[in-house]
């Protein structure tokens, strides 16, 4: 039993591990890694016996998941701007797509119950898919991005009316024929009400069976407003009693609680368990625990969905793809075309530009994984009979994969050919993150942050003390809790957008492995690092911080200049004679970088320290004839000189 | 109530200058005179204007004392005046907070008396060098003193340095003068 798990595990594992980055390195995206990766294993798994839809049904939680994480990024009054988009461009493509398909399947003969139902399971776009390209694509801040989403979120919402409302399109007769093969298909536990993503909620705990309907109603309001009460007031200090345990693992297990235990009350109440997390991201996502709980619940995303694309891939059937190929494609085509249109449409009543037009059009004309658990419920519930949902389950799966395919045109051959038309416009760019991280928010991150505040310059701010960061957004600093040093931290603060990160943490350790992190994962950043003196200063350097500030130089010049006026030195020249210095430590400190970068040995670099010394000293003992040989003597010499 | 005069003495290396520092240490002692060293309040160069336009409100007489660098003042003294004469404040559409009163420049040069002249090797006056003061006084509603040239500052003799105080001295006591009847008659 275990064995065969682990081998299911590594075939997943492997497939993902082989495909995706050979995807991603055609440019194609890993969701099409995934979904090829499925396609290749599925004999794998069918030889082992394994159910491939079972599997997803647990896999489609990375949705769940998922919108969670696209509420932590939307707080409550960006969500508020999206009304429109959402009610308004969300409700005329379900709508209008529905109606549609059902007329086109009614010019086909189908029965306009069967035609409205089939409508309304192909109307729903894949979540998963478009979110995870936008993601990848970090486009989700673009009207194009805001616009897919606030789509996909109306649909995510209207699954629930829709499957409250098939019974009543049943097909009259029913279709007993294949009624009693249910068992084989993609029907899922049928229990009714809510079953959409991973929300497998139990009968023991489906409360609303038991209620009329306006109980249910009072009962789904309540959770709901129980769900952003609890966000609001209770969480928070649970947040940071966890984060001073500083056992990382412990909060990982926090925000995973907060996310199952969400879906699992949103199914038990009958209410899309992707909605309810939706609303506890967007609960917390003006909360300082933002970017931790991200980058906590974003490999368990990833993973859940890498599994989830690779089950629709294995969920191919090849049987009837080879069977009928033309009228697959042909349906294919039509879903395609006909989604793809009626978006473009929407797209031009809401002036999008055309290029954007057209990629707001191609990422919703897929069939989306709802409409899988729609035909199963389909099924079980009489409206469509087996031969229809089997065809169409495979053209939904295929229009997943020539989604990532069809998007790669767009972006390689269509956009160029518009954006030689038209300039680029800066409202494509995300525009919600700062400028300027500063990591490390102690006396040396409060004082530059306070500074850049005051030139009207915002920055994040990240720092692992939850007590700090609770202290600073008192004052409306925004500020976050976590570790610099973790790139998916980093990554959440904005360090794609951003321009600058300035290294303020007191631990020289920690400001190299934040300066590594950062450059290897973000080169466009500029990095200005704090470093105590010049060992750290030659670490930061070959960490590849552009700016290197010694903490204690400055200071301690400041304090040789006031002691020399002290001594009756004029301030003009005490401060001529303190930037004579710095100029020729800076100069000293180049040398020894350079030397450190040339890997040269201990000899040569003494000889080359030596050459600086000589020639530095010849310029500044034009000014003061006295001490030259005691400036030697502190440079050469002196152990504790090297490291100030 | 009489009259007071503020020198504003710009030499970036005090330390090394001969008659400078002298004549600003003497004529700090006299009744009504007071001496800012530009170059100890501001040797970053950051001239605090709130400060600097308080002491010209104060004054009846301001002094431009300093040496000849590149036949002008010294770069911080050219810094304090273009961020301490704002606009608004010396110049401008109703600025009258300068308006009458006195600027003298005192200047010591290294060159000799004949290199400052239309046929010397500078080919200019001092007179005709100061003529950006010149505009600037007058911009300011400023009347503007006949300035006072030491030549030579770096090598003349003990006599002609003090022979210059004294000049200096009384051509400061003069324009103190010249104020405290005038203060007195407004009041």
């Amino acid at each position: 039993m275990t064995s065969s798990f682990l081998f299911l595990a590594t075939v997943f594992l492997a497939a993902a591990v082989i495909a995706v980055p050979f995807f991603q390195r055609l440019g194609l995206g890993s969701v099409l890694g995934y979904l090829i990766a499925g396609v290749v294993i599925a004999p794998i798994l069918a030889w082992l016996g394994v159910d491939a839809v079972a599997i997803s049904h647990i896999a489609e939680f990375g949705v769940v998941m998922m919108l969670f994480l696209v509420g932590l990024e939307l707080e409550p009054a960006k969500l508020w701007r999206l009304r429109g988009p959402i009610l308004g461009v969300g409700g005329a493509q379900v709508l209008i797509t529905a109606f549609v398909m059902m007329a086109t399947g009614m010019v086909f003969g189908l029965d306009w119950r069967m035609g409205l139902a089939l409508g309304l399971a192909l109307a729903l776009s894949s979540t998963a898919i478009v979110l995870q390209t936008l993601n990848e694509k970090n486009q989700l801040g673009t009207p194009t991005g805001q616009n897919s989403f606030s789509v996909l979120l109306f649909q995510d919402v209207a699954v629930i009316p829709i499957l409250a409302a098939l019974p009543f399109l049943a097909h009259p007769g029913g279709f007993a024929s294949d009624h009693a093969s249910t068992g084989d298909g993609h029907g899922n536990d049928g229990g009714g009400h809510g079953e959409d993503h991973g929300s497998a909620s139990d009968a023991l705990f489906d409360l609303t069976t038991m209620l009329p309907a306006w109980g249910q109603a009072m009962v789904s309001v309540a959770v709901i407003a129980g769900i952003v009460v609890a966000g609001r007031f209770l969480l928070r200090p649970v947040f940071r009693t966890v984060a001073r345990t500083r056992i990382r693992e412990l909060f990982t297990a926090v925000a995973l609680l907060i996310v199952v235990g969400i879906a699992f009350l949103m199914g038990a109440i009958g209410l899309s368990a992707a909605l309810g997390t939706f609303i506890a991201g967007v609960v917390l996502a003006d909360s300082e625990y933002r970017h931790e709980l991200e980058g906590d619940i974003e490999p368990f995303k990833g993973l859940l969905l890498g599994l989830f694309f690779i089950t629709v891939g294995a969920q191919i059937n090849f049987a009837i793809l080879l069977a009928e190929p033309l009228v697959i494609a042909a349906l294919l085509v039509g879903l395609v075309a006909l989604k793809a249109a009626v978006v473009y449409a929407l797209g031009t009543i809401i002036r999008l530009e055309q290029g954007n037009r057209i990629t707001f059009a191609l990422l919703l004309a897929q069939g989306g994984e709802f409409a899988f658990v729609l035909f199963g419920f389909m099924i079980s519930e009489d409206v469509l009979p087996r031969s229809i949902t089997e065809r169409f389950t495979l053209v939904v799966a295929l229009s997943m994969v020539v989604t990532p395919l069809l998007l790669m045109f767009n972006e390689m051959v269509i956009q160029p050919r518009l954006k030689a038309e038209t300039a680029p416009r800066a409202e494509d760019r995300p525009d919600d993150e700062n400028a300027v991280i500063i990591a490390g928010f102690g006396r040396v991150g409060t004082v530059i942050t306070r500074f850049l505040l005051g030139q009207g310059i915002q920055a994040t701010v990240l720092d692992n003390n939850p007590d700090q960061v609770e202290f600073m957004r008192r004052f409306g600093m925004k500020s976050f809790y976590g570790d610099p040093s973790r790139v998916d931290l980093l990554n959440s603060a904005g360090a794609g957008a951003a321009r600058l990160l300035i290294v303020a943490v007191d631990d020289p350790g920690e400001a190299v492995k934040i300066v590594e992190t950062a450059r290897k994962n973000f080169p466009h950043l500029k990095i200005v690092a704090r470093a105590k003196g010049r060992t750290d200063a030659l670490s930061l350097t070959r960490a590849g911080a552009e700016g290197v500030v010694r903490e204690t130089f400055d200071g301690a010049l400041m304090i040789a200049r006031q002691s020399l006026e002290m001594l009756g030195v004029k301030p003009y020249a005490a401060r001529r004679a303190a930037n004579k210095f710095k100029d020729y430590d800076l100069e000293l400190l180049k040398e020894q970088i350079r030397s450190d970068f040339d890997n040269v040995d201990e000899a040569e670099r003494i000889r080359r320290v030596r050459a600086i010394v000589d020639e530095l000293e010849s310029l500044f003992v034009q000014d003061s004839q006295s001490g030259k040989e005691a400036l030697r003597d502190t440079w050469v010499n002196n152990p504790n000189a090297e490291d100030r | 109530m009489s009259a007071t005069a503020v020198v504003l003495f710009a030499h970036p290396a005090e330390e090394a200058s001969r008659t400078g520092a002298m004549l600003a240490d003497k004529v700090e002692g006299m009744n009504g005179v007071s001496v800012r060293r530009l170059y100890d309040l501001y040797p970053d160069f950051d001239v605090h204007v709130e400060q600097e336009q308080a002491a010209w409100d104060a004054a009846d007489v301001i002094v431009l004392q300093h040496p000849f660098y590149w036949y002008s003042s010294p770069a911080l003294l050219k810094e304090y005046l273009d961020v301490v004469l704002e606009h608004g404040w010396a110049y401008g559409k109703g600025a009258r907070a300068l308006s009458g009163k006195s600027l003298l420049s005192v200047i010591t040069t290294g060159g000799s008396d004949a290199a400052y002249s239309a046929a010397g090797h500078n080919q200019f006056t001092v007179e005709e060098l100061l003529r950006p003061f010149e505009a600037t006084a007058h911009l300011c509603g400023m009347t503007y003193e006949p300035p006072l040239t030491l030549h030579n500052a770096n090598h003349v003799s003990d006599d002609m340095r003090a022979d210059f105080l004294g000049t200096y001295e009384r051509r400061l006591a003069s324009l103190l003068a010249a104020r405290s009847v005038e203060v007195g008659r407004v009041a």
